[in-house]
């Protein structure tokens, strides 16, 4: 080897790496606003109106936030794994350009009510067909790196991240199907109960590949590598894997219970979120039980602290969103704040927290560094967002309840026993919890953004040698 | 609900592509050794990107 030998492509992953914490910080921002404008109904201003603003915060945290999380994790997994720099050259900055205006041009249609009023797939269709163009690019980029791998095994996070990109492409491409009149409005190729069928076959695939699958395959390489050890148990990796996508696909009517959507389709959608349970604590069990062992590491690694607390609300909340899909159970929680608490159950304690492990994973790595700036912070944040995530949990739980069971209390008579203006009234206090649980969250990120710019300073931004890969003992 | 008409013929054309995926993995022995690749990540220092040049003593790379 000489001075000419290959270097992985770490720029790109320094580029994503370093604004999933700015996104973070902006979609968190947008989310404790709206937060508080539920409690302070005057905050609601023109522009800045909660229903304006509830898509920017979660197109950000999604998109933005997660999306970055998930290129800066899977590029550095895939090069890594795969002994091969990223394939692809000008296709790479491009997924992290093209990424980046499009989060751009969210954050200004947006507020501006241009809209095709899908959850989650909002955005219209000059936007859908760059996030098109990045994706394939990222598919490309991903797959011809694997393609192009040292070592013939294909390590399980890649498999993960793969049925992530693909999925999010199939999925988005079905659902995003719209006739364009202008360059800002567009109506959806699909109308009425079919039109719902397909978003929520969308819109909880997307929870199952964009914020589960994705964030699995970042699970399965940054667990073991900050913890040293390998998964408790790699066969149990690969079935969880193939368990996971063959099972997966079904679950979206679930989100459409009690509607005009057939009752067989609501019943076929329960009984998938059910099985789901299976793969899911499959999972979460095989990735705690890599510290089968070696628990004492929690006690002093904040970056373990936060992988290891992200699986432990991985599975609460896979188990909690298979008992909210019961039809029974969702008589009572649906449309209430219940849903909210679990969607953020899975959103800041699953999604964000081994985000953040493994960015603080990568950050010291990709600046030269042998550590972050301050281990003591990251402990902090650790703290803070675990509590701010508590807050938000219990106080919705307490709030959906409360609104489920006001809302269908009756009277001898057969009337209702409470208007809804009560159930608003009875759940400000919560609100306000919710409200301050968010304002924990994001100081936390606030913390870490200024614990990163500190380890930036004075690093060296050099791309590592590619590694060898490991002689094989056979 | 003339939706399902799209929407299982996806699935299937899915579950197939799937069991395509899983019959080439298990065909070409990316599931042969189960115990193995949970070690191999932890055999690569890839420790911080120090630059392989710089005299940093604990590289590998010595011969550059």
């Amino acid at each position: 080897m000489s001075g000419t030998q290959t270097t992985y492509n770490d720029k790109v992953v320094r580029q994503f790496a370093v604004m999933t914490v700015i996104w973070g910080i902006v979609g968190m921002l947008v989310g404790v606003i709206i937060a508080a404008q539920l409690v302070w109904p005057e905050l609601n201003i023109g522009f800045l109106h909660f229903a304006r603003l509830r898509p920017l915060h979660t197109n950000a945290v999604i998109f933005a936030f997660g999306g970055c999380a998930l290129f800066a994790t899977s590029y550095w997994c895939v090069q890594r794994t795969s002994h091969a720099r990223l394939w692809g050259g000008p296709l790479v900055p491009f997924t992290f350009w093209g990424w980046q205006i499009v989060i751009l041009l969210a954050a200004i249609t947006l507020p501006l009510g241009i809209t095709q009023g899908k959850e989650y797939a909002e955005l219209e269709w000059p936007i859908d067909i760059l996030i098109t163009l990045v994706w394939v690019s990222y598919a490309l980029v991903f797959f011809g790196t694997i393609a192009k791998r040292t070592v013939s095994h294909i390590y399980v996070a890649n498999w993960f991240f793969g049925a992530f990109i693909i999925a999010v492409a199939l999925l988005h491409l079905v659902n995003s199907a719209a006739v364009p009149v202008s360059l800002t409005k567009s109506y959806s190729a699909y109308s009425g109960v079919q039109d719902a069928m397909i978003q929520w076959w969308y819109g909880h695939n997307a929870v199952g590949f964009f914020l589960t699958a994705g964030f699995l395959g970042m699970m399965y390489y940054f667990v073991p590598k900050q913890a040293g050890r390998p998964v408790y148990s790699y066969r149990l990796s690969v079935v969880h894997f193939w368990a996971l996508i063959f099972t997966y696909m079904w679950a979206g009517p679930h989100h459409l219970h009690y509607t005009a959507l057939p009752d067989w389709t609501q019943s076929i959608g329960m009984v998938f979120s059910l099985i789901l349970l299976a793969p899911s604590w499959g999972g979460m069990i095989n990735g705690i039980m890599t510290l089968s062992g070696a628990w004492h590491k929690l006690r002093d690694d904040p970056i373990l602290k936060f992988l290891i607390t992200s699986l432990s609300f991985y599975g609460m909340s896979t188990f909690e969103g298979p008992m909210m899909a019961i039809k029974t159970v969702n008589a009572l929680s649906h449309y209430t704040d219940w849903t909210v608490g679990h969607v953020h159950s899975g959103a800041l304690g699953w999604v964000a927290m081994v985000s953040i492990g493994s960015i603080y994973y990568l950050l010291p790595k990709l600046f030269g560094k042998t550590e972050m700036y301050s281990t003591k912070l990251m402990t902090v944040h650790f703290w803070i967002a675990t509590i701010g995530t508590v807050l938000y949990i219990a106080s919705m739980w307490i709030a959906g309840v409360m609104q489920g069971l006001m809302w269908r209390a009756v009277n001898a008579d057969g009337t209702l026993a409470y208007s809804f203006v009560e159930s608003v009234k009875g759940s400000y206090p919560f609100w306000a919890i919710r409200w301050l649980g968010g304002v924990l969250f994001l100081s936390g990120m606030l913390i870490m953004a200024y614990n990163m710019f500190k380890t930036m300073a004075g690093g060296k931004t050099q791309d590592a040698p590619v590694i060898i890969p490991a002689a094989h003992h056979a | 609900m003339e939706i399902l008409y799209l929407l299982i013929p996806v699935s299937v054309v899915l579950v197939f592509a799937i069991a395509v995926a899983f019959w080439w993995s298990v065909r070409s022995g990316q599931f042969d050794d189960l115990e193995g690749p949970g070690f191999k990540i932890l055999m690569d220092d890839d420790g911080p990107d120090i630059p392989t040049s710089a005299p940093t003593g604990k590289d590998d790379s010595g011969k550059v």
